[in-house]
């Protein structure tokens, strides 16, 4: 996937089952809300925090974390 | 105006025969706009539903263009846009579909599953040709090589409309045999995803999306899915034309719509209007020059619904200042939605209206995403609460602050737009109901009936 830099955290709230490890993983873009699901920063994911998000991603248990091209 | 009861008796199978409605095609009211009662779609006041003789008198033939594409520049000239809710224009979907890989599906969805609206079922029953012409349409414009009409459904209905296919299929109308799918009686079956996952065999339950259902819908086919009234004004506007379908609305948004009425007096009829038109011209919203700040309760009505329960509640003042299109209703936080409007007849608590319709919301919620899930159920016993004022009791006022941090922590964070659709509703409730908030908070209510006004289904 090129133009990484542009990525931005998407969840589907489908499979979501508000584990809870993306906000641990990524509390820089990654909060819970008061039920323990995920409130994503509305922003591109920085260059610095881009491998992180990545690791982030592949690491939900539910794989309900997305990196997604704006379209 | 037709009865809701009228237009919900069922007619014999075969339909009614002997029909002395008049031709209103093409030719009718040239150059200038339409009389009212418009009657593009429903058959006039007190006429009959059209069988299969009299829609072939009125309108011919299916006016097919030849292949794949043809009609979609009609279409996009015309500005005709989705009349189940969204208001999407029809020539994109159509386009989008035309150009996905893999043989399209076209699905007319009649599902309908907001118990205030009544326009779909009516249509289907009363001009059920002009929308099974629209399919056929829609699936030549798409390419498409499966057609399907998915609505509720009992015995009596499908046998109906099945024999109205069969008569179609020897007649040589119909290109594609068109497939009945039962919907279920859920507020969200018609939803562009749960009907796709319905028909593919599924649950009706939304998806995540992307792909969207043009992208991947039935069986993961390109699918063309349109609002029953959409396929019959596609179908009319492939006979009569753009220039034709203008005559009507407004030219930002022309045409018609269908609107479900529910008056102050609590009578409930269907109309078809032009856009454009004043809403006080469709309900009793009382003198005309009613300004803000009047008594709500020398008015018939002490708020107005527009767009039904996804939809926003008006002041009464503020919607008889304005017209039934996007453009007016848009600056007031409201669209035209599927055409449900409600005059809240003075005397109602708008909060406890409020309330019984965001539990219906809640309980309609597909439960499979946690926001919604666990946020509308909140929102909704949070608005009982507020509603509550038996005995002189005052609610507590941090119920404001909670329904405002749980509406924004459920806003956009569905799979589909129940959640958004539902804070909308409540939000504007907020807003309209200001006044009736301050009583209630001070143990007063200013209704003096508590008898439900908007339908909420399953008997409730």
């Amino acid at each position: 996937m090129s133009g990484r830099q542009e990525a931005k955290l998407a969840v589907n709230p489908i499979a979501c089952s508000g584990h809870g490890v993306c906000a641990e993983l990524l509390p820089e873009l990654i909060t819970l809300d008061e039920w323990g699901y995920p409130l994503l920063a509305d922003i591109p994911v920085p260059a610095h925090l881009a491998r992180q998000a990545r690791r982030t991603v592949t690491d939900c248990p539910a794989l309900a974390l997305l990196l997604t091209k704006p379209t | 105006m037709t009865t809701f009861a009228q237009q919900s008796s069922q007619p014999t199978a075969g339909g009614q025969t002997g029909s002395s409605t008049r031709p209103l095609g093409p030719g009718h009211g040239a150059g200038q706009s339409e009389p009212r009662p418009i009657s593009r779609l429903l058959p006039p006041p007190g006429k009959p539903a059209l069988d299969l003789g009299a829609h072939l008198r009125r309108h011919g033939q299916v006016p097919y263009r030849g292949r794949p594409g043809q009609l979609i520049e009609d279409v996009r000239v015309a500005g005709l846009t989705g009349k189940g809710g969204a208001a999407f224009p029809v020539h994109r979907k159509l386009s989008a579909v035309l150009a996905a890989q893999g043989r399209p599906v076209v699905v007319a969805n009649g599902a309908e599953g907001e118990p205030a609206s009544a326009k779909d079922k009516a249509l289907l029953l009363l001009n059920p040709h002009l929308v099974l012409d629209g399919i056929q349409l829609a699936a030549e414009a798409t390419g498409a090589s499966d057609a399907v009409l998915y609505v509720t459904l009992d015995a009596e209905k499908a046998h109906w409309l099945n024999a109205l296919i069969a008569q179609r299929r020897s007649a040589n109308l119909d290109r594609l045999e068109v497939r009945l799918v039962a919907a279920p009686h859920k507020f969200l079956a018609g939803q562009e995803s749960a009907l796709a996952n319905r028909i593919s065999g599924g649950p009706a339950l939304p998806s995540f999306a992307p792909p969207r259902v043009f992208e991947r819908g039935v069986d993961g086919r390109p699918t063309f899915v349109s609002n029953v009234e959409t396929l019959a004004h596609l179908s009319l506007i492939a006979r009569y034309g753009p220039s034709w379908f203008a005559r009507a609305g407004t030219p930002d948004e022309p045409g018609t719509m269908i609107c479900t009425l529910h008056h102050a007096d609590g009578r409930v009829d269907l109309t078809e209007a032009a856009l454009g038109t004043p809403l006080s011209d469709l309900l009793d919203l009382g003198p005309a020059v009613l300004a803000n700040g009047d008594d709500p309760l020398s008015t018939p009505a002490s708020a107005v619904l527009i767009g039904g329960y996804h939809g926003a509640w008006l002041p009464t003042a503020t919607a008889a200042r304005i017209t039934l299109a996007n453009a007016a209703l848009r600056r007031h936080g409201a669209t035209v939605g599927a055409g449900v409007l409600a005059a809240l007849p003075a005397g109602r608590c708008g909060l406890a209206e409020t309330a019984r319709v965001a539990r219906y919301l809640a309980l309609e919620s597909a439960g499979q995403c946690g926001p919604c899930r666990n946020g509308l159920p909140r929102i909704a016993g949070a608005l009982a609460d507020l509603a509550d004022v038996t005995g002189g009791r005052r609610p507590d006022p941090a119920l404001l602050h909670d329904l405002d941090r749980w509406s924004g922590l459920v806003y956009r964070r569905g799979a589909c737009a129940h959640p958004d659709g539902t804070v909308r509703f409540v939000t504007s409730a907020l807003r309209t109901f200001d006044a009736e908030i301050t009583a209630h908070r001070h143990g007063r209510c200013t209704g003096t009936s508590n008898r439900a006004f908007l339908p909420v289904g399953n008997g409730e």
